[in-house]
This record gives C-alpha cells, sequence and structure tokens, in this order.
C-alpha cells in the first residue's frame, strides 16, 4: 500500500500540506473578523489599556527560535544523530511551553485587569483568535514530547525522519500565524 | 490467505471495518434514512400549506420542522450521499485499492453519524432548532433563542464539520497521489475529476463555517459579542461566514451530480464525452467563482448597489460554465446510440429540471429582481428545482448505474423506469406551481397564509406532487426487495461502460484490483485489448487495459487492518459535543477519551495483519 505515489509526495506530507491550506481558512476567518471589529469596541478596556507589547515581543522571540530548533532536530534525525534529535525536539517543545506560559500569564493578567472573555468586543475576538492559536500551539507541543518519549525510548531515527518533518511542517505554520497574529493585533495597536 | 474483515460479516465487522466500500454502504444507509426522514418533514410542511389557514402545525412547530428539513437535507442527506459515491467509486475508478487513509475514512463515517443522531436526539426532547437551516442572528442569540434547540444545531453540525473536513482531505489526497500509472489527471473519468474539485472545496469553505459555528456558540454560552449590535459588532457577519461556506456548498452538493452525469451519458449514448477537457475546466471554473457571490444570498441586506452589482455579475459568469456543461451533455447525446435505461433517464431528466433551475437562478442573480423575489416560494421552487432536479436526480442516476457493480444484483428497469417518471412528474408538480405562488408574494417560512390572495390552488397543487413524491418510493423499495430476493447477477461490466471500475467481479473483491491496471487513455475499456506479448510501437487503437480483472492476485495483496480506534475516537467527540450543551465534566471526559483514541491510533500498525 505504502508504495510510490502518483505525484511523488508522501500521501502523510500532502494531507499535512492540505491540512495546513484548510486551516489558513480557519485562521483567516478569525483575523478577519478581528481586523472587521478593531476599532469598534464600545466598552472598556480597550486593546492600548492592556496590551503590553514589550513582554509579547519576548514570548514571540521564544515562539521564533522553536521554529529554528525544529531545523535542527528534524536534520539531527535526518543524519540518524539520536542525541541532536532528542535536545532538539525537547528544546522545541520547551520554547512551545514558555510560550503557552506567557501566555497564560497574559490571559490571566488582562482577567485581572477587568477583561474577562464576555466583558466586550475586544475581549471576544482577542481571546478567541489568541486562544485558538494557543489551542494549537498545545496541540503541537504534546505531538512534539510524544515525538520525544519515542526518541527517549530510542523509536525514533532515520526511518521515521519524514514524521518529523511533517510535524514540523505544522509547527512551522503555527509560527507563522502568530507573525501575523502578533503584527495585527500587537504592532498595529 | 489470511481470513480479515473482508470475509466476515459480524456486527464487529462493520463498527471496525476500514474498506471504502464497506464505508460506502454506510453512508448510503444512514444517508437514505436521513432523506426519508428530512423528506417526510417537508411533506408535513406540505400538509399545513394545502389549504390557507389550516392548523395542523402550530407556528413553533413549523418553524422547526422546516429548520430541521433544510439541515437534514443538506448535511444529513446531501452530503453523506455524495460522500458515499465518492467513496465507492473513486478508488475503483482510479485504480485504487483503498483511499490514502482508510482509518480517517471510518472516522469520517462515525462522527458524520452520530453528529446526526445528535441532531435528532432533539425530536424526542422536544427542543428542535427553529431558526432555519441558515440560522441568522440575532434571532438565534441567547435572548432571542433561549432553550438548547439552536445548541443542538450549532454542535452538531460542528461535530459533523470536523467528519466532513477529514474526509474532504481524504479524498484530495486520495485523487493526487493514489492513481495508477498512467492516469494522468487528462485521464481521470468526470466523477473522479468532480470528487477531487469538490475535496477541495469542503477544505477551504467549511473552515469559515466551522469559525462562525464557534462564535455563535460563545456568544450563547459564554457571553461573547460576536454578533451583538450594542457591543459594536454586526450581526451581519453571521451572514456573511454562513454563506461564504453556504454557496460553496451548494457546488459541494452539485459537482458531484454533475460528474456522475458525465459518465453515464457517454456510457448510454455509445460515445466518449464531447470536449472533455471543457467539461473538467469549466468545473473547475464554477468552483473557483463559487467563492465569489455569496453575497447573492444577501442582496436585501443593503450593503449597497455597487456590492450587489459585483456580485450580481459574478454571479451571471457562473452560468457560463454551468451551461457550457450542458451543452457538452447534449452534444455527447446527438448522434449517439441512445440507450435510456433508468440511469440514462435520470441523467436526461437531471439535464432538463437542473436548467430550469439554473435559469430562475440567472433571474435572481440580478438584484433588482431579486429584491422582488427573495423570501418568496419563488426562491424555494429554484432551489428545489437544482437540489432535486440536480443533486438528488444526479444521485438516483449513480445508484441506478453503480447498484449492480456494489452488490453484483441487477435493478429491475420497469421500477425504475417507473420510480423515475414519478418523481419527474412530482418535482415539477411539487415545486413549478411555487413560481407563481412566489411571484404573488407568497413568503417562505411563514406557517400559513390568508384565503382569497390566488395562492389556494398553487398550494393544493404543490401539496398533491409532494403525495406522488411519496408514492415514488414505492418502486424504489420495491426494487431494492425485488433485487435483494431475486436480482439477476450483474456481471463485470452490465452497461458495457468504459471505465476501470468496470473490470473487477461485482461486488468487488476486498483487494479492489487483483492487479493494479497500468492506463494509457481516456475511456480505457473502450479500446481493443492487446496482449502484452504481442503489444507493439505504434499499436496506436489498441489499449493495455484488459476488459477484466484476474480471478486471483497473481502476487500477495496487504490491506489495511480494520480497526476500533476511529470509532472510540468518535465517541469521544460525541461526549464532548454533549458536554456542549452545558456539562464541562463531560466534554473533559470526551476529551480524554478522544485523546486515549488517538494515541492508540497512532500507535496502532495501520497495514500487516491481512494478507490475501
Amino acid at each position: 500500500m505504502e508504495g510510490p505515489t502518483s505525484t511523488g509526495i508522501p500521501n502523510r506530507k500532502l494531507a499535512m500540506w492540505s491540512f495546513i491550506g484548510s486551516e489558513c481558512m480557519l485562521f483567516g476567518t478569525l483575523i478577519a473578523t478581528y481586523m472587521i471589529y478593531r476599532g469598534r469596541n464600545l466598552v472598556p478596556p480597550y486593546p492600548h489599556d492592556l496590551l503590553n507589547i514589550p513582554f509579547i515581543t519576548v514570548t514571540t522571540f521564544v515562539l521564533l527560535m522553536s521554529s529554528l530548533m525544529m531545523v535542527l532536530a528534524l536534520a539531527a534525525v535526518q543524519r540518524n544523530d539520536l542525541r541532536a534529535t532528542k535536545l532538539w525536539l525537547g528544546m522545541t517543545a520547551l520554547f512551545g511551553l514558555i510560550f503557552l506560559g506567557g501566555q497564560y500569564y497574559e490571559f490571566n493578567h488582562f482577567v485581572h485587569e477587568g477583561l474577562p472573555l464576555s466583558r466586550n468586543l475586544f475581549s471576544s475576538t482577542f481571546f478567541v483568535l489568541t486562544g485558538t492559536h494557543g489551542a494549537h500551539v498545545a496541540g503541537g507541543v504534546i505531538w512534539l514530547s510524544t515525538l520525544l518519549v519515542r526518541a527517549v525510548q530510542g523509536k525514533l531515527d532515520a526511518r521515521h525522519a519524514e514524521t518529523v518533518e511533517i510535524a514540523g511542517l505544522y509547527w512551522h505554520f503555527v509560527d507563522v500565524v502568530w507573525i501575523i497574529l502578533f503584527t495585527l493585533i500587537y504592532l498595529l495597536v | 490467505m489470511a481470513m480479515t474483515d473482508a470475509h466476515s460479516t459480524g456486527i464487529g465487522s462493520w463498527l471496525t471495518t476500514v474498506d471504502h466500500k464497506r464505508i460506502a454502504i454506510m453512508y448510503f444507509v444512514v444517508g437514505f434514512a436521513f432523506l426519508l426522514i428530512a423528506g417526510v418533514e417537508g411533506q408535513l410542511i406540505r400538509l399545513q400549506l394545502a389549504a390557507p389557514e389550516r392548523s395542523f402545525l402550530d407556528p413553533d412547530l413549523y418553524n422547526q420542522l422546516f429548520t430541521m428539513h433544510g439541515t437534514t437535507m443538506v448535511f444529513f442527506a446531501g452530503m453523506p450521499l455524495v460522500v458515499a459515491f465518492f467513496n465507492f467509486v473513486v478508488p475503483l475508478q482510479i485504480g485504487a485499492r483503498d483511499v490514502a487513509f482508510p482509518r480517517l475514512n471510518a472516522f469520517s463515517f462515525w462522527v458524520f453519524l452520530f453528529g446526526g443522531l445528535f441532531l435528532y436526539a432533539s425530536v424526542p426532547l422536544r427542543v428542535m432548532p427553529d431558526g432555519g437551516w441558515f440560522a441568522y442572528m440575532p434571532l438565534t442569540n441567547a435572548e432571542y433563542s433561549p432553550g438548547p434547540g439552536i445548541d443542538f444545531y450549532v454542535l452538531s453540525l460542528l461535530i459533523s464539520g470536523v467528519g466532513s473536513i477529514a474526509g474532504g482531505l481524504n479524498f484530495l489526497v486520495t485523487i493526487l497521489n493514489m492513481r495508477a500509472p498512467g492516469m494522468t489527471f487528462m485521464r481521470m473519468p468526470l466523477f473522479t475529476w468532480m470528487a477531487l474539485i469538490v475535496s477541495a472545496l469542503i477544505l477551504l469553505a467549511f473552515p469559515p463555517f466551522t469559525v462562525g459555528l464557534i462564535f455563535m456558540l460563545f456568544d450563547r454560552r459564554f457571553g461573547t459579542h460576536f454578533f451583538d449590535a450594542a457591543a459594536g459588532a454586526d450581526p451581519v457577519l453571521w451572514q456573511h461566514l454562513f454563506w461564504v461556506f453556504g454557496h460553496p456548498e451548494v457546488y459541494i452538493l452539485i459537482l458531484p451530480a454533475f460528474g456522475i452525469v458525465s459518465d453515464v451519458i457517454p456510457t448510454f449514448s455509445r460515445k466518449i464525452l464531447f470536449g472533455y477537457p471543457v467539461v473538467v475546466f469549466s468545473g473547475v471554473l464554477i468552483a473557483f467563482l463559487g467563492f465569489g457571490v455569496w453575497v447573492h444570498h444577501m442582496f436585501s441586506v443593503g450593503l449597497g448597489p455597487v456590492v450587489n452589482a459585483v456580485f450580481g455579475g459574478a454571479t451571471m459568469l457562473i452560468a457560463i460554465p454551468t451551461g457550457i456543461k450542458i451543452f457538452n451533455w447534449i452534444a455527447t447525446m446527438w448522434g449517439g446510440r441512445l440507450r435510456f435505461r433508468t440511469a440514462m433517464l435520470f441523467a436526461v431528466g437531471l439535464v432538463a429540471t437542473f436548467t430550469i433551475g439554473g435559469l430562475s437562478g440567472v433571474m435572481h442573480s440580478s438584484p433588482p429582481a431579486d429584491l422582488q423575489q427573495t423570501d418568496t416560494y419563488f426562491v424555494v421552487a429554484h432551489f428545489h428545482y437544482v437540489l432535486i432536479g440536480g443533486t438528488v436526480f444526479g444521485l438516483f442516476c449513480g445508484f441506478y448505474y453503480w447498484f449492480p457493480k456494489a452488490t453484483g444484483r441487477m435493478l429491475h428497469e420497469g421500477l425504475g423506469k417507473a420510480h423515475f417518471w414519478l418523481s419527474f412528474i412530482a418535482l415539477n408538480v411539487t415545486f413549478f406551481p411555487m413560481h407563481f405562488s412566489g411571484l404573488l408574494g407568497m413568503p417562505r417560512r411563514t406557517y400559513t397564509y390568508a384565503e382569497g390572495l390566488g395562492l389556494d390552488v398553487f398550494n393544493l397543487i404543490s401539496t398533491a406532487g409532494a403525495f406522488i413524491f411519496t408514492l415514488s418510493f414505492v418502486p424504489l423499495v420495491w426494487n431494492l426487495w425485488r433485487a435483494w430476493r431475486r436480482g439477476e447477477a450483474a456481471g463485470h461490466n452490465p452497461w458495457d461502460a468504459s471505465t476501470l471500475e468496470w473490470t473487477m467481479a461485482s461486488p468487488p473483491p476486498h483487494y479492489n484490483f487483483a492487479e493494479i491496471p497500468a492506463v494509457d487513455r481516456r475511456d480505457p475499456l473502450w479500446h481493443p485489448y492487446i496482449e502484452p506479448e504481442s503489444r507493439r510501437e505504434g499499436d496506436e487503437p489498441g489499449g493495455v487495459v484488459p476488459r477484466q480483472q484476474p480471478e486471483e492476485p497473481p502476487e500477495p495483496v496487504v490491506m489495511p487492518n480494520p480497526s476500533y480506534w476511529p470509532l472510540v475516537l468518535a465517541v469521544g467527540m460525541l461526549l464532548m459535543t454533549i458536554g456542549g450543551l452545558g456539562s464541562l465534566g463531560l466534554t473533559l471526559f470526551g476529551l480524554l477519551v478522544t485523546a486515549v483514541g488517538l494515541f492508540a491510533w497512532a500507535f496502532e500498525p495501520p497495514f500487516g495483519g491481512g494478507v490475501h
């Protein structure tokens, strides 16, 4: 069943690319909603009251660096360097976790400052958009951690490079989405 | 030769099957059951409207019935029946032994089934959704639609939408990647082409709707303000999100029907399809334009003359590729040796009735005309002509065409023709008068109408037509019963058709193709086969696909293993869905079951157990 494919692209990789295409429509809709409603909030607090650009710049940098770690993890598994594979997979997941911790802190801080989910139009659009992205990061961290456990068990080597590559495609996509969100939500505030 | 699920027929084998042909049968049976249920709902609506000021249904129940009728027909009858044909036909037409992701395929079916059952759990609880299949905000927010009715709508469409996206992904990869050697894009049968296009449409159109449903769910349950004008939001956003999905959805339902008749008409005309590339590219063009016309559902919202004009113009453009297809079908029949078997009757019926529906569609693509017609029975007439005269006739055409392949039995032609003529007459008797009642101003979604408005006779005729519709199912069911009891054996290729699915026994063996064929042209079975040993360079008219597959595979075939985990994963998602009605604990438990199912799935070997 797993012979050569008609396009030459492995089935699972083509599926991930197609899934990413579908995800573009998902995030595209969420981002469009946020942009349409930008500046239409009628009830305080407003975005510029709360958004902490320096703090998010740091977590954004961490998430960007995790993409570099991911590239190193794939390179390591492709040359069958299992020690480096474990290291870089672990670092990717850890950097993802740090980003999620930053998001948890930010959400918590906003709620304390009087912006629960149901507060106003800004809270609705902000939490659902960044929360959906956070859920994608969390899913990626679980996926990478699973790969790490397999690597520690000695069940991940160069034969599974395609699996790592596909996880990497997903991870890079989630990072790219964050670059867009960071620009549109924080830098354009 | 090991025994696998192909040979056992117990209930466990159906719960764990990953065989695309068995999944197709399950999709078909469940989709057909929902078609009958939604048909009964439509029949009840027609009974209420048979005469002015009847009190057969009260207004509240009437609202629930038309909502359930529309929602069921689109999501739980139309789509699964389309996907049933994808499942059965596509791997056979491209020369594959299964789809790219067999377990994902089973998962798609189970979440669709659970979505449908969850929606219908609202019936015994007497809280059916009542906001129409489009569920416009703010009517459907927590203030104006208290109670769980709309939640049933939102949650059932969220869970079944996951299955649809997974199915779109699966068939996109299957068609791109699993084609037999030599099966280039421009040699693919038309049905496979349309399945490819529709898979892409599903992948791109469902996410905006999913996001809209999540917004609606959050507005209703967690007090967000996505559609709350008082908070600065715009309730019209829901209409955009709904129709930017809803219009491509129309093509998700009609393009497979176009694909079916594009395979059936050449078969029963004994001629290759006229202008194959043009038919293919007009399908691509319809799908592309389909993303740019959604505002024609919203002309009366008041988005301004420029917006309405642009979307009206884009809508008119769609008539061009659609008209091209119709002319290609007619040109295929022109001068052909026509055989009017039941499948061909439904195909020709589609060409006729879909054209009527298409023409009324062009009429309300013009915003000024649409403002007169919107929300009247004229629109009801239009979309029933395209959905029944197009999609349903196309699906019945495919049903009569591929039934012998799927079951190994022939259907009775006389009963089939009775079914066709009854449904053809019923469609026109029911829906043609609605053009008149609509132009006289009869509003949709209103539970009754006053006497003396000139509407009485048209409505009475429509209701009579609905009874003929119900009657039309009698010969169909009788035919099925007869085929089951004493249907004649079908053989490999009862219609002398030209595509790969007709090279193997009927029903096909578990592994489909004993030997994967190598294809060197379109319509491979309509070219004389030349034995490999006597094949030489320049043997132009001779094909390389034998008309029959060997009885037994010359080499062992490795098939995917049956698995429980798709079902477990789907049950986990069902629990999350039920928890969405108000139980966080159940949602978390469902999440746990989903996670367990996902991990078990990931670490289960997909192949290896079932060598033939």
